[in-house]
């Protein structure tokens, strides 16, 4: 059961080669049995899983079944989960019970889907690595000295071990694509707006956005449709209808232009990696795609503006956690302000309290103009080349990025060095664009990711080439010894 | 760029966060390193360029109607509260 994607576990609870209750006591197990080695999640749910399998049985012998009734999935664990533990990777959030859900877990629920746990994640979705996790690094399934990518780590991880045929992930800056290429996934991150960040706990507003992370791009297409649309509880939603996202999968590439994204075929991408995506532009080219080289010059900046305008927006953002209404409060404070900077120096781990301290800076007296607008400026610049290099090509093909996974602690002393893996990722969360990675080979042991790119809502568009790759390709069927 | 002791007691403070000795000569680097990155923003040429707040251009905050939307569940939600009392909030004395 374990090897099934989202969309053929579906067809076989359909024709009742198992029941729900058997798929998740089964998935269960698995989780249970590789949380000692991948520490992937947070809070694991066995009871209230049972129970919502025992209620997909019931709805699928009744003939009332939802897309998704009777899938085990689990949610990044920033995703508010009513009456489960919510704890955003954070020792602020240790204790945190959400008194609601979020959009995304309401609609994955009301689809059927059956909820296993909460995954590890780097801590408030600040890392690339997920080692600032409070809860402990979350390990690679292809090489366990290995990290998995950040944040959606542990959400990244679980799909590759096949411990759950899909998860839900949030990309601030990469935090989907880059673990999913890290891990040998599909993980899709949707236009700003496509789906609803209503009980997301938010990192930079104006970057946040959810999406979903899975073994193929044909489940992306089923879970993103029934996570997308309009929700009036997020003033950042947008009110646009949600295709069938699987209708226009099968559409032929026949005609399709395809930039190549030259600055990131640059002197920082392992030539080895570089390899593997010139091999899979191959296979576009040859079901009758155009390759074109884009430049977008602005686009090096990615990294620096990410810098200045996420922490910034992360300095407003966790100001909330005072230690009055929930979260960590410190002992004994002598008075207020005692009691805000020890809650909050105590509850915060070292990468956040870097980011809030950064956006502090880029935001106070005297350094708002040289840092926050010049920032701003700097995005408008890269959005108006993405909007350019789209009159030119349907889709943008890049690294997801520079390299494969590194190595549990290579990078964690040094902050700018980490910034910098997500180099190829950034740019489209600047620019709100929807980006997916597919796997498209090894380096060694371990897997690389490919990024298509497409304009404002065209994730039809760029689900339709990722699955077209994966229909030639086999490396998202591939699996970690030791979880096959 | 490089930060000082006091830069980084300043900006500690004004971010309300606690940071013990151990943690500033790391941050006095790490941010140093961060701050000098982000200078490269310098070499862009942005004359005339409007900034960007938002990543979906003209999208506009929707309002709604002010009526009541929420029910009242104060007492679920202060089961989160580090301290709480008779449906209150409790922090240390503000004023003396």
């Amino acid at each position: 059961m374990h090897s099934e994607t989202v969309t053929q576990l579906s067809a076989s609870l359909r024709q009742r080669k198992f029941s729900a209750t058997e798929l998740t006591q089964s998935l269960l197990a698995r989780v249970e049995r590789a949380q000692p080695e991948l520490n992937a999640f947070i809070s694991i749910e066995a009871e209230s899983a049972l129970a919502a399998a025992a209620a997909a049985d019931r709805r699928l012998a009744a003939g009332d079944a939802p897309a998704l009734t009777g899938i085990p999935i689990a949610h990044k664990d920033l995703f508010c989960t009513e009456g489960v533990r919510t704890t955003c990777g954070s020792r602020m959030l240790a204790n945190f019970v959400s008194p609601y859900d979020a959009t995304v877990v309401a609609r994955l629920r009301a689809a059927g889907s059956v909820l296993v746990g909460k995954t590890n994640m780097d801590e408030f979705a600040m890392g690339s690595s997920n080692e600032t996790s409070y809860f402990g690094p979350v390990r690679n399934p292809w090489d366990l000295s290995c990290v998995p990518g950040g944040s959606s780590g542990g959400s990244a991880a679980a799909v590759a071990a096949r411990l759950l045929p899909a998860t839900t992930g949030t990309d601030t800056g990469g935090s989907i694509r880059q673990p999913a290429a890290l891990c040998g996934v599909t993980g899709l991150k949707p236009t700003y707006g496509r789906v609803s960040r209503f009980g997301m706990v938010a990192f930079a507003s104006s970057l946040d956005q959810a999406g979903v992370l899975a073994r193929s791009a044909e489940d992306c297409a089923l879970l993103l449709g029934v996570m997308a649309g309009f929700d009036t509880r997020d003033s950042t939603s947008v009110d646009a209808p949600v295709p069938d996202y699987r209708a226009s999968l099968d559409r032929p590439l026949q005609g399709l232009r395809v930039g190549l994204l030259q600055e990131f075929f640059d002197k920082g991408l392992d030539p080895k990696v570089e390899a593997c995506i010139r091999a899979g532009l191959e296979v576009l080219r040859g079901q009758g795609a155009q390759l074109k080289e884009v430049s977008l010059p602005s686009l090096p900046h990615s990294v620096p503006t990410y810098y200045v305008v996420a922490p910034a927006e992360c300095s407003s953002n966790l100001a909330r956690f005072d230690g009055v209404r929930f979260g960590h409060r410190c002992e004994n404070p002598r008075d207020l302000t005692d009691m805000y900077e020890r809650s909050r120096g105590e509850g915060f781990g070292a990468e956040v309290k870097r980011r809030i301290m950064t956006g502090t800076y880029v935001l106070s007296a005297g350094y708002y103009d040289a840092y926050y607008l010049k920032a701003q400026r700097v995005r408008a610049l890269i959005a108006e080349d993405f909007k350019r290099a789209f009159t030119e090509v349907d889709v943008l093909v890049s690294p997801t990025t520079p390299t494969p996974a590194f190595a549990i602690g290579a990078k964690m002393n040094d902050p700018v060095t980490m910034y910098l893996n997500d180099i190829y990722t950034i740019g489209a969360n600047l620019a709100g664009l929807p980006g997916i990675s597919v796997p498209c080979g090894f380096v060694g042991a371990l897997p690389v990711g490919m990024q298509i790119i497409g304009g404002h809502f065209t994730e039809e568009r760029i689900l339709n080439v990722a699955h077209r790759f994966q229909l030639e390709t086999d490396w998202h069927k591939r699996a970690p010894e030791g979880y096959r | 760029m490089s930060l000082t002791r006091r830069d980084i007691d300043n900006i500690a403070h004004l971010a309300r966060l606690a940071l013990t000795e151990a943690e500033i000569p790391v941050y006095i680097d790490s941010l140093s390193r961060i701050i000098e990155l982000v200078g490269e923003l310098d070499h862009a040429a942005t004359a005339g360029v409007v900034p960007m707040s938002h990543p979906l251009p003209g999208l506009t905050q929707r309002q709604r109607a002010d009526a009541v939307t929420e029910s009242d569940r104060h007492e679920l939600f202060q089961r989160n509260a580090p301290q709480a009392m008779a449906g209150l909030y409790l922090v240390p004395k503000v004023i003396e």
